[in-house]
């Protein structure tokens, strides 16, 4: 019998200071033994528990690509006991994984179709994963047009700023990073907070584009009447959600909204289905 | 099904026997209560109770049990990695568990045994074990099994049924582990028209329940518009969320994962958790979906008598064992509860316009 809680051993390998206050930081993984790297194949979408051994787990979204091979990327906010400790390690210390965990963007439902992606603050992790999915050549043709709007409060609260520079030059996907506010005269992209600039640049639903939006509540609340305006049916907004997990199988019991956990049956879940259950994340 | 007779002055020897092969479990008198615990050797069960005070859900879901073991002594080999910890799935056989805890498993099982996932404690643990379940003759008035799909001598869940015939135990073999347990203790006697004397005692035993519940209802009620009853605030108001309800219940499966370490070296632990508890749920950031005591207690009873009832259409989470209405200290009663929801027309709590 496979045990489901049993960690895959890993080495932090690299770990990188992704934002000006220092409270995230991407940690670059690998496998102790080559093998677990192919028990580990994932989606874009899904998460992991992360195992600090003597701490406990925190279950975080796989911020690398399913076609980025030989390690796995997380990026880690400082909030509790265990990330907290997490930000204290070093390269070369040994870990545990666990995963992949949770379903996935509905990737075969989006062939074929415009994607647009939605993000804030630090939850743009899982949408990181995504945009290097789709960008990959062997996927890119699967999509149409791919719209990317993510904002943070400050430039240097953007995560992954390199890869974001980078995308902006590229002509298969239509980029709009957006801050709440800067004063750095040298700042060339758009100001506003990302409801705002969802109203602007988002192009309109005629059924046949998905939008993917993860961010803080606040920002949840405000772009959804946008979308709605903007014709998305409930069944093409796709959201991610969060709760407090430990076990990340569904059996713990905690992260439940309704009957649905969201650790095993989602974190994805499209609108239409939220609509239908008690709005407890 | 074949009865066996088991006269009273050979179940001593009998269970002697048993314990050369198997761990043996049962109820014995814990001060002015009995509870569910692994008998020491030689010492007998004690049948002179109505039921336990917890339940015997710990005899395959400890209330804490180590997972793993690690170290984190980085001069050690495989400091910092998970290792199994050393478990004990040898035979063990519960002596005198009640039908409603037995039956109680089966529900459980549903959690820990999944096809996509499988809890290899609960299910090693589960399958190690033997359940001689002991026939209720004198049910307690907070019984309400018969209308939770459960009975007094209700089979589902157990191996063997004993019924107490006064001088003599009636043992209805249920299965073939055990009809093996019960040759493996010498106990072979077949008893005269056995099958009718277990079913008198039971018709007796089932007349003595005058508690019931309403539950017919509940699958077709949907979800939000329960979730939005107005009867929630009533419900919770006298709630301390003590946890107490959680505890007791047989039914009850959630829990925490934590690390323990001493020194350099430590074990991950599975324990009992409570969704009574704001910590349950708390997010790192200080939100909490469920930040209220009304929330906590909504997501109790939603979730033994709606989202269970929807996600595996088999009836409720409960087996009608009464716990926890005996033992809430400001008398929560989940009977009627159940029948708030189970009878809950959302257009009944709408405002009249006038």
């Amino acid at each position: 019998m496979q045990n489901p809680y049993l960690p895959y051993p890993v080495r932090i390998d690299e770990i990188i200071t992704e934002t000006e206050d220092k409270n995230l930081k991407t940690f670059k993984f690998v496998f102790l033994n080559p093998e677990d790297e192919k028990k580990f194949a994932y989606k874009s979408g899904q998460f992991g528990e992360l195992s600090v051994t003597g701490k406990g787990e925190i279950p975080i979204g796989i911020a690398s690509s399913p076609t980025e091979k030989g390690f796995v990327k997380f990026t880690v906010n400082k909030v509790g006991l265990v990330s907290s400790f997490l930000h204290t390690m070093k390269v070369g210390d040994i870990m545990g994984i666990r995963g992949p965990l949770g379903n996935w963007y509905p990737w075969e439902t989006m062939e074929g179709k415009n994607v647009v992606i939605i993000g804030g603050g630090f939850a743009f992790t899982t949408l990181r994963s995504s945009i290097i999915y789709m960008l990959d050549p062997a996927n890119r043709s699967k999509f149409k047009d791919i719209h990317v709007i993510y904002g943070a409060r400050s430039p240097g609260m953007l995560l992954y700023r390199d890869e974001l520079a980078e995308w902006e030059k590229r002509d298969d996907i239509n980029m709009h990073i957006t801050v709440d506010g800067t004063d750095d005269p040298d700042w060339k992209y758009n100001v506003g907070f990302v409801p705002t600039i969802t109203e602007q640049k988002a192009p309109s639903s005629d059924g046949e584009t998905y939008a993917i939006i993860c961010g803080p509540p606040i920002m949840i609340k405000f772009t959804q009447p946008v979308l709605d305006n903007l014709g998305y049916s409930h069944d093409q907004i796709i959201m991610s959600l969060e709760n407090r997990m430990k076990c990340g199988i569904g059996m713990c019991g905690r992260c439940n909204i309704g009957k649905e956990f969201v650790c095993k049956d989602g974190p994805v879940f499209t609108l239409a289905e939220l609509n239908n259950t008690p709005k407890e994340y | 099904m074949k009865v066996i007779k088991i006269d009273k002055k050979d179940w001593a020897d009998g269970l002697a026997k048993l314990s050369g092969g198997y761990r043996l479990f049962g109820p014995v008198k814990d001060k002015e209560f009995h509870n569910f615990k692994e008998l020491d050797n030689g010492e007998l069960p004690d049948f002179d109770f109505s039921n336990t005070k917890l339940s015997a859900k710990s005899m395959v879901f400890p209330q804490a049990e180590a997972m793993f073991k690690y170290s984190l002594d980085e001069n050690e080999a495989d400091h910092h990695i998970m290792k199994e910890a050393e478990k004990d799935y040898s035979p063990r056989a519960a002596i005198g568990i009640r039908p409603c805890d037995a039956a109680a498993f089966l529900l459980v099982k549903k959690n820990f045994d999944t096809p996509e996932y499988k809890d290899p404690y609960w299910i090693n643990a589960y399958e190690a074990s033997v359940f001689v379940g002991l026939a209720c003759n004198n049910p307690c008035s907070t019984c309400f099994c018969t209308s939770a799909g459960c009975g007094p001598f209700h089979e589902d869940g157990l191996d063997v049924l004993l019924a107490d015939a006064g001088d003599y135990f009636l043992a209805k073999v249920i299965t073939d582990k055990g009809e093996k347990l019960l040759q493996a203790a010498g106990w072979n006697t077949e008893a005269d028209a056995g099958e009718d004397q277990i079913e008198t005692l039971k018709k007796e035993a089932e007349a003595k329940i005058t508690a019931s519940v309403n539950t017919d209802g509940l699958k077709d009620k949907i979800t939000t518009e329960l979730y939005d009853a107005p009867f929630w605030e009533d419900v919770a108001f006298a709630c301390l969320n003590c946890g107490t309800c959680t505890y007791v219940c047989p039914t009850c499966w959630c829990f925490d994962i934590q690390d323990e370490t001493h020194g350099t070296s430590g074990i991950r632990m599975k324990t009992w958790d409570s969704c009574m508890y704001p910590l349950f749920t708390l997010h790192g950031s200080g939100h909490n979906p469920r930040g209220t005591k009304v929330h906590r207690v909504r997501q109790r009873f939603m979730h033994k008598l709606k989202y269970y009832v929807d996600k595996y259409g088999d009836g409720i989470q409960c087996v009608g064992c009464g716990r926890c209405i005996r033992l809430c200290p400001v008398n929560i009663d989940i009977r009627k509860v159940c029948e708030l929801m189970n009878s809950y027309e959302p257009a009944d709590a709408a405002c009249q316009v006038a």
